[in-house]
């Protein structure tokens, strides 16, 4: 049916959504062109938000860069900063405490929970219900403050450095966390009572967007989106950095293919994130939280390359340096570029209905495609 | 599809519909668990560490800890921080360098805190005001050492 629809010349209609448009969450801009209500094609236009942060991480030291890449996935700031800053680590072969270590895993599991609220809120508004956007605001609030009072900053928190972490946790840390944990175990099934068991919403969700998992594949797609469809792809299990070989959790897989898998990948992978933090919390080892390191930074001539699982997928950090005290290259691996790359395959010949309801299972953040 | 089946799937659909508005219903009749801030009338609590500006902390003698070793003006990315230094001559005739001013752009800053790390005097700290709206943008740039202010005893 779908060649069938892609022969027809004569009735389509080319439409533009965005780039203000409150559904592309930000300044993404698609052209579609219909046939009817079917979509035949998908084009998505970027350019709107470039800032040119690898340029600008160029013209900067190894200090200072890590700041920027806060700003490109802003909903996993920390696990962006947390990249750079291993990349860095590995060039200049600091050994990070294991105190360091620890905080910097609790804290990747905490914005990666603030990131998958946020989604879920946005994700149900993005299918037409309201009200779960303010439920979800509630729990990631807990999390911004518990993020607040340690690290300075509510989203953008520059909190990790090379060698360790920008301060001591505070006295109140382990609490607030524990008692988060438990607000969160209650109303998580508030969750799936109000959204995920709903029928509208399934019927939705069920056998809309459907992305095999050879297709996830060949597009390049990372974390949750691939996950839903079978990719087995988590950076944390496959290739783990810091304490996460230590930690027992399990990598989320759902064989559906459809916005519905994927949506459930992230529902439970927010509880595995919570299970790792029960397991560090009270395990956090007493020493530094930041190695020694030289005044000047300098990496040895050489390229490096890191990568972890941000909220959304794979973020590659590739530092190609000439021994000075910049970088000479900077570029980073963004999972939201790969996964939009697949909207295109996903929406052709679904209706055009459903297409924001895909993009919403894409997890999109535009200032992460852009950068 | 069967009428069965038909029937089926509206009390289903009725169902869970229920379901999602039971928990509406609860919040409506408790409207104490809601949790919503009045901003304006009640002030947030926000904590010790909470990046707002960067300040330079003044003693009661107005005296202050900044050398003018412009460590701050390195270590920031975004050429927030300006230090002009002068020469002041001591009582024993020796010419040593002490700072003059101190510029502070807030329509750059970041927040990062890199500064507040590199000073090795304590010099410069966070403060907790998050409101810098203002009607022109020349108010931002802001002169952090206060007038007839000096270097306080014992500080290197």
């Amino acid at each position: 049916m779908i060649e069938e629809i892609a022969r027809t010349e004569q009735g389509d209609m080319v439409i533009n959504l965005g780039p203000q448009h409150p559904a592309t969450h930000g300044v993404l801009h698609l052209v579609i062109t219909l046939n009817g209500e079917t979509i035949k094609k998908v084009e998505p236009h970027l350019g709107y938000i470039h800032r040119s942060i690898e340029k600008m991480c160029e013209c900067l030291s190894y200090r200072q860069f890590i700041y920027v890449t806060s700003r490109m996935d802003y909903l996993s700031s920390h696990i962006n900063n947390h990249g750079s800053a291993l990349c860095v680590e590995k060039g200049m072969q600091i050994e990070v405490p294991s105190r360091a270590k620890v905080i910097r895993v609790i804290m990747d599991e905490l914005t990666r929970i603030a990131s998958h609220e946020l989604w879920w809120g946005a994700m149900a508004m993005d299918t037409g219900a309201f009200t779960p956007f303010f439920y979800a605001f509630r729990e990631r609030e807990t999390i911004t403050d518990i993020m607040e009072e340690t690290c300075g900053a509510r989203l953008t928190m520059n909190y990790i450095v090379p060698g360790g972490v920008m301060a001591d946790l505070h006295p109140d840390f382990q609490k607030k966390v524990k008692e988060f944990i438990k607000l969160f175990r209650a109303k998580t099934d508030e969750y799936n009572e109000l959204v995920t068991g709903n029928v509208i919403f399934q019927n939705r969700m069920k056998g809309v967007g459907v992305l095999s998992k050879e297709d996830a594949i060949s597009y390049g797609c990372t974390g949750p989106s691939a996950r839903g469809s079978g990719v087995s792809c988590d950076i944390r299990k496959l290739y783990p950095y810091e304490v996460y070989d230590q930690v027992k959790f399990e990598e989320v897989i759902e064989n559906g293919c459809d916005s519905f898998a994927r949506y459930l990948v992230r529902i439970r992978e927010m509880y595995q994130s919570i299970g790792i933090i029960e397991q560090l919390i009270d395990n956090i080892p007493e020493g530094d939280f930041q190695a020694k390191t030289k005044a000047v930074l300098k990496l040895p001539k050489g390229e490096f390359y890191s990568r972890v699982e941000t909220a959304r997928g794979e973020l590659g950090v590739y530092i190609v340096s000439e021994g000075a005290t910049t970088p000479y290259r900077i570029k980073f691996r963004s999972p939201g570029f790969s996964n939009l790359s697949a909207l295109d395959h996903m929406a052709r010949g679904s209706k055009i209905g459903d297409l924001v309801a895909m993009m919403g299972t894409l997890d999109l953040v535009i200032p992460d495609i852009d950068r | 599809m069967t009428p069965g089946e038909y029937i089926k799937n509206i009390v289903n659909g009725v169902k869970s519909l229920l379901t999602g508005m039971k928990l509406t219903g609860y919040y409506f009749m408790h409207p104490k668990e809601i949790i919503t801030e009045q901003y304006p009338e009640t002030r947030p609590v926000l904590s010790e560490r909470f990046r707002g500006e960067v300040v330079m902390s003044h003693d009661e003698k107005n005296e202050h800890r900044c050398t003018g070793c412009t460590a701050c003006e390195l270590a920031c990315p975004n050429g927030t921080i300006k230090i002009i230094t002068k020469f002041e001559t001591s009582p024993e005739g020796k010419k040593k360098k002490a700072l003059d001013t101190f510029i502070y752009h807030l329509e750059l800053c970041t927040m990062c805190n890199l500064c507040i790390v590199a000073c090795p005097t304590d010099a410069i700290k966070m403060a907790q005001n998050f409101e810098h709206s203002v009607y022109d943008r020349n108010q931002l740039t802001k002169v952090l050492n206060k007038p007839g202010s000096k270097l306080m005893e014992g500080v290197e």
